[in-house]
């Protein structure tokens, strides 16, 4: 009885089964099921709680087991056993078999106490009066009450299966569900082909046989209903069977009734379950009846039509059958599963179940995982649907770890073998608005670096928005913000090259807020262009403003040569005066600054007309000077050397989406050191790994990158949280320290004291405090002048210690900025 | 806080009852709460009685209970004040000596006690504890001045209270917000996303409520402080209007929103922000807008190196035996940290002073919360300070032990 066994049963080898067998049994059936009677009769009264049986239910429990005695004997105490529980109980349910509603309760009772042996449904008092149509007659569709609901779902479809299916696995005869799977098979492939008898089938199970009149077995059961009054799971089974066979070749009218509703469903999984409710209600019926007279049959045929109503109406919505079918499912939708196995005919029936919460699970599944839905409740379907799931949570939950090749490459060698161009970072700085942005949009536009087409779409834009002179500016200042306000907010990097240098221009503001941006753009810099507004007043206000913290700043980041460019000469005539005014003044200020004289060179020029940029003035008021244009004079720097063979370091300056492909990009200057792609890196303060994907230098794919170029690394195993800007990228094997506390050596800009201040390194900015001034030093020789004073004034060196609120990647050592309150207090060295 | 009980003797022991009422009550507590005092307060405590049987059971049980307070300990985040010491009344619960954390609340009274003991061990209410306790009880109920900051730039921003006493720093919001970049939309998306980040957290911890229903009990909304260098603070603020168009309950807050500039996204700059016009008028003469004001005084003073200001505990100590921090001119600035200071020797050393500048030399003396940012300024100085009213010869200190 056990599922296995059902599952075993190899429908393709089941004959068509019929239940004429039954009319006329042969002689040698006869004398074996007299000598198993005898012995199950014996053993059951040797059993300890000796059983007491009838001859009549032994006999048909027997012809249920095909004359396995042990089985038979097994049942039957069991189901003795069962019945003494019974009556115990409600000895008054068991008794009037006419109460229709006990019906349905008791079988919940065997589901729910449900024995091995007593899983059959016993199905004991189902009325005369019970229909399905009956039962629901005043409920609204879709609405029924939910304690009927509750009836109705324990109905439990298996165990009768099971009981059909009691014969065991090796021998005897197939089970009734296997037959009818195997008929339906046979209609569906609409073939006539008679299959091979096996041994085990004790009926010969032929077309020729099966086509006696359909109303064979009913009658046939009833007979035998008469002879036994316990058993009556028998007749349900075979009065299903009886029901199922006219179905196929020769239907008779009551049959093809109660399939009509169902047979019009498009699906051929339809009929089968949906039949289930018609075909036992009129074996209740029948069961009733104690007469057996062939007459009677018409009436059962009739009786049969009312619940086919029924059917029909549910069978006219798609949802009828949910409420149906699923009712004998759900009470175990596990077992079921496990009981039908492969096999199609639970794949359709099951199909056909929708609504158990189960499948709607697998469905969703399935859907997901792209698979049919029809094979939503195949145990291998599920068993799959469940792998491809506990796939998909890993996929989920763990990372996938990228793994990059390396090339092992030997990054020095092939640097020292790749014959580039020198390559050359210049930033630009100045006071706000002293035309910085489009000074190097004009050297871009000229150098061809931008095309025609964008800067005349920039030019329309500009006018538009009534800013026609931000026109070269905007090739720069790509923010929304800064178009529509006119300001550089951001450095702006971008590239062009003459015949012998690549130049990267750093674009910085100029507009005391975003110092820190500059602060960031300087420290990529190899030298430096002062853009200086020559324009009255103008000038005179830069030189207090951020000319002079600007010049301060990039000297101070250890920029060596500096190009003064005097912008706006058209605005004053190309006045000699006041070039050579402004010549003078500056060139105080920058050798008072730290910068040599011969480190420092300027060039009357106007950035709206491009004089003097990338040709000379053809203005003839300009015809004065004679010196190098900007150009010129740019292609003059020599090439900075780098910590090649540093341990690595790299300062994020923007952490960014690359696109599809690589999700998380980060870009920079190489600041010492070498890397390619493949390796492993170490991002700090975070101490998070990561693996260089890919490597672009100055926009162009590489295999490697060393320090002084500009690249974007494309990074793969690790979180975007771990990446800001301003942290330093460096190897594992020499990281970066992070420390909280410095003493530095630095050159005072402004009043110095225990005081609030921003540490700025690059792209870095933390707040801190300088804690204590150590002491001041001789400018020269580095010599404490005074011990821990109490202020240090503006132009003097002083060692620090400055405390940081949290831990920052720094090592001596490293230039670092100290601004308090919006200006730059001071800038030196870390020790 | 309000004053219920004051038996304050004229030696200076005796005992107080307080009613604290807002969540900045508990940082005065806080101050006038040293170690080595008998406070007295209801208390909720697990007693686990053991039958004869060996069985436990715990219960929890409501007194009121009398501690020797050892130790302090002061949330400012959520304004929590947990002082734990030694039971001395004796309970059916509890016995004499068992320790005890008692958690002050909000309206429920405690009762202060301080002695004055025979050998030094207590210093009783002192002039500096009794100045603590008049700013703590308020009089005139105008306490409440308060003021949202949020100091941010680009992907920071640094919500805080402003409160008469405190400055707390709420929640720091913090975020990767990508760069401008050759052709790429990402800042602006990332810009807006982190706007909207800080304003949901803003109203949070507002507690203000959108719905356009409360907008009808007409309730006042704190002045919210928008500071940033740049266009960030403006930015917000035109993001704010945007989302007041779609969520109306948002135009309650418009009106109290003021954009002012600071140097930087970090709290430091928020003296700045104290400082701006903008915000002067909005906040007229509230504490700590004094508090700020005298300590760029006291910088500006330094700066000018007019040898007119000092700071440093012995240096402040010689100015004032100089007589330098008197009539005139003469501020003595000292931030409260130096008060709550464990050790009673050092506490008296510097009531003592207070006392001294106050009375014999006839000096002002301005105590500053160190919750605030002016008092941080302060505390990096030493947390003492003066102006002085003649220039005074820098002596040579070489002193190594005050770092």
């Amino acid at each position: 009885m056990s599922r296995h066994r059902v599952k075993a049963v190899g429908y393709d080898d089941d004959e068509y089964y019929d239940d004429d067998g039954y009319d006329s049994p042969d002689p040698e059936e006869q004398e074996l099921l007299q000598r198993t009677t005898a012995e199950v009769l014996q053993k059951l009264g040797a059993g300890l709680p000796s059983v007491t049986v009838t001859k009549d239910e032994v006999q048909e429990t027997l012809y249920y087991y095909y004359y396995d005695v042990e089985k038979s004997v097994n049942y039957l105490k069991g189901k003795k056993e069962k019945e003494l529980k019974k009556q115990q109980a409600s000895a008054a349910a068991q008794k009037l078999k006419s109460q229709s509603f006990a019906f349905a309760h008791q079988r919940l009772d065997y589901v729910l106490t449900g024995q091995p042996g007593s899983e059959f449904p016993t199905p004991s008092p189902p009325s005369a009066h019970f229909s399905a149509a009956d039962f629901f007659r005043d409920c609204p569709w879709l609405h029924v009450p939910s304690h009927r609901k509750a009836d109705i779902l324990v109905e439990p479809l298996y165990p009768r299966l099971g009981l059909l299916g009691g014969a065991p696995e090796g021998g005897g005869k197939p089970s009734k569900l296997a037959m009818l799977a195997a008929a339906r098979k046979k209609k569906e492939a609409q073939s006539a082909t008679s299959p091979p008898e096996t041994a085990s089938t004790k009926q010969p199970g032929s077309e020729g046989v099966l086509s006696p009149d359909p109303r064979a077995a009913p009658l046939s059961l009833s007979e035998r209903l008469a002879k036994s009054k316990a058993t009556k799971s028998s007749e349900l089974s075979s009065g299903l069977a009886g029901l199922r066979r006219p179905s196929k070749p020769s239907p008779s009218a009551s049959t093809s009734h109660a399939n009509k509703p169902c047979s019009s469903e498009p699906r051929d999984a339809v009929p089968e379950p949906s039949k289930s409710v018609p075909a036992q209600v009129p074996t209740m019926e029948q069961r009733s009846e104690t007469s057996k007279s062939p007459e009677l049959q018409p009436r059962v045929s009739s009786l049969r039509t009312e619940p086919s109503e029924f059917a029909r109406v549910i069978g006219g919505t798609s949802a009828g059958q949910t409420l149906t079918q699923p009712s004998q499912l759900q009470p175990s939708d596990l077992d079921v599963l496990k009981i039908y196995g492969l096999d199609r005919f639970a794949e359709q029936f099951f199909d056909f179940a929708g609504p158990s919460p189960d499948d709607v699970v697998l469905n969703a599944q399935n859907t997901a995982k792209g698979l049919k839905s029809k094979s939503a409740a195949s145990k291998s379907g599920d068993k799959k649907a469940q792998d491809d799931m506990a796939n998909g949570m890993n996929d989920l939950s763990v990372q996938e770890k990228v793994t990059v090749k390396s090339k092992n490459l030997n990054v020095l060698d092939e640097y020292n073998k790749s014959k580039r161009k020198k390559s050359a970072n210049f930033v630009v700085i100045g006071h706000v608005d002293a035309g910085k942005s489009t000074l190097m949009g004009r050297l871009l536009a000229d150098q061809g670096a931008i095309d025609q087409r964008t800067l005349d779409k920039y030019r329309k834009e500009a006018e538009k928005i009534g800013k026609g002179s931000f026109a070269l500016a905007w090739v720069l200042d790509q923010g929304s913000e800064e178009r529509a306000r006119g300001v550089t907010i951001d450095i702006a990097t971008n590239k062009f090259e003459t015949d012998n240098t690549a130049f990267t221009i750093v674009d910085s503001p100029g507009h005391r807020d975003f110092v820190p941006n500059m602060i960031a753009g300087a420290s990529q810099a190899d030298f430096a262009v002062l853009v200086i507004d020559s324009s009255v007043g103008k000038f005179e206000s830069g030189l207090k403003g951020q000319t002079k913290e600007h010049a301060l700043l990039v000297r101070s980041m250890g920029v060596q040569k500096i190009i003064v460019a005097v912008n706006k000469m058209d605005a004053v005539q190309w006045d000699k005066g006041r070039f050579e005014e402004i010549e003078q003044q500056i060139s105080a200020f920058l050798t008072t600054a730290g910068f040599q004289e011969k480190n420092i060179s300027f060039i009357p020029c106007s950035g709206v007309l491009g004089d003097n940029i990338t040709r000379r003035s053809e203005d003839a008021k300009a015809s004065w000077f004679a010196g190098r244009t900007l150009i010129e004079e740019l292609e003059t720097s020599e090439p900075c050397t780098h910590a090649l063979d540093k341990p690595l370091r790299m300062t994020i300056g923007d952490v960014f989406r690359g696109g599809v492909q690589n999700p998380i990009s980060i870009s920079g200057r190489l600041d010492a050191g070498s890397l390619q792609i493949g390796d492993q890196v170490l991002t700090m303060p975070s101490g998070e790994t990561a693996l260089i994907r890919s490597i672009e230098v100055d926009s162009e794919p590489s295999d490697w990158a060393v320090a002084g170029q500009n690249v974007v690394l494309n990074l793969a195993n690790i979180d975007p949280v771990h990446l800001r800007s301003g942290d330093v990228v460096c190897r594992s094997s020499s990281p970066i320290p992070t420390i909280t506390t410095f003493t530095a050596k630095v050159l005072a800009f402004e009043h110095l004291m225990p005081m609030m201040v921003d540490v700025h390194r690059g792209r870095l900015h933390v707040p801190g405090r300088i804690a204590k001034l150590v002491a001041s030093l001789d400018k020269a020789s580095g010599a404490p002048i005074k011990k821990r004073p109490k202020i240090v004034s503006p132009g003097t060196v002083a060692r620090i210690g400055v405390e940081m609120d949290q831990a920052v990647p720094l090592e001596a050592p490293t230039r670092i900025v100290l601004r308090s309150g919006g200006t730059t207090v001071a800038a030196g060295l870390l020790e | 806080m309000r004053l219920i009980k004051n038996k304050i003797e004229q030696n200076g022991s005796g005992m107080v009852t307080l009613c604290p009422e807002e969540p900045e009550d508990m940082w005065h507590a806080y101050n006038l709460v040293r170690p080595g005092d008998v406070l007295r307060a209801s208390a909720i405590r697990r007693v686990t009685t053991t039958q004869d049987t060996g069985s436990t059971s715990s219960a929890r049980v409501h007194l009121t209970l009398e501690i020797r307070v050892k130790n302090l300990d002061f949330d400012p985040q959520s304004s929590q004040l947990h002082v734990s010491g030694q039971i001395m009344n004796e309970t059916a619960h509890t016995k004499i000596g068992q320790f005890h954390t008692l958690d002050l609340e909000l309206n429920r009274n405690f009762t202060l006690e301080k002695v004055v003991g025979a050998n030094g061990e207590g210093v009783g209410w002192d002039s500096i504890a009794v100045e603590m306790l008049k700013d703590a009880v308020d009089e005139g109920g105008k306490r409440r001045a308060e003021a949202v900051a949020v100091v941010m730039q680009e992907g920071l921003a640094h919500i805080c209270f402003i409160g008469q006493f405190q400055t707390i720093l709420k929640q720091k919001v913090e975020m990767s917000v990508p760069r401008k970049r050759q052709g790429g939309g990402d800042h602006d998306k990332g810009m807006i996303k982190f706007y909207r980040v800080t304003l949901d957290t803003l109203l949070r911890q507002m507690e203000f409520n959108t719905s356009i229903t409360s907008g009808s009990n007409n309730e006042s909304v704190r002045p919210v402080l928008l500071a940033s260098p740049g266009f960030v603070a403006a930015g917000f603020q035109k993001y704010i209007q945007a989302e007041a168009t779609s969520t109306p309950g948002l135009k309650r807050l418009l009106p109290s929103v003021v954009v002012v500039h600071s140097a930087s996204g970090y709290l430091n700059s928020l003296s700045e922000v104290l400082q701006s016009p903008a915000v002067k008028n909005l906040l007229s003469d509230t504490k700590y807008a004094r508090e700020t004001k005298l300590m760029d005084d006291f910088l500006d003073q330094l700066r000018k190196e007019t040898n007119k200001a000092t700071y440093g505990p012995r240096e402040v100590e010689s100015a004032v035996d100089q007589g330098a921090v008197g009539r005139g001119g003469g501020i003595l600035i000292m931030s409260n940290r130096l008060f709550r200071s464990q050790d009673i020797t050092e506490r008296k050393r510097w009531v003592s002073l207070v006392d001294r500048v106050r009375h014999v030399e006839g000096g002002e003396v301005r105590i500053l919360s160190s919750d605030h940012e002016s008092g941080k300024r302060l505390d990096g100085l030493g947390g003492i300070a003066a102006l002085l009213t003649f220039p005074i010869v820098e002596e040579d200190l070489d002193s190594e032990d005050e770092a």
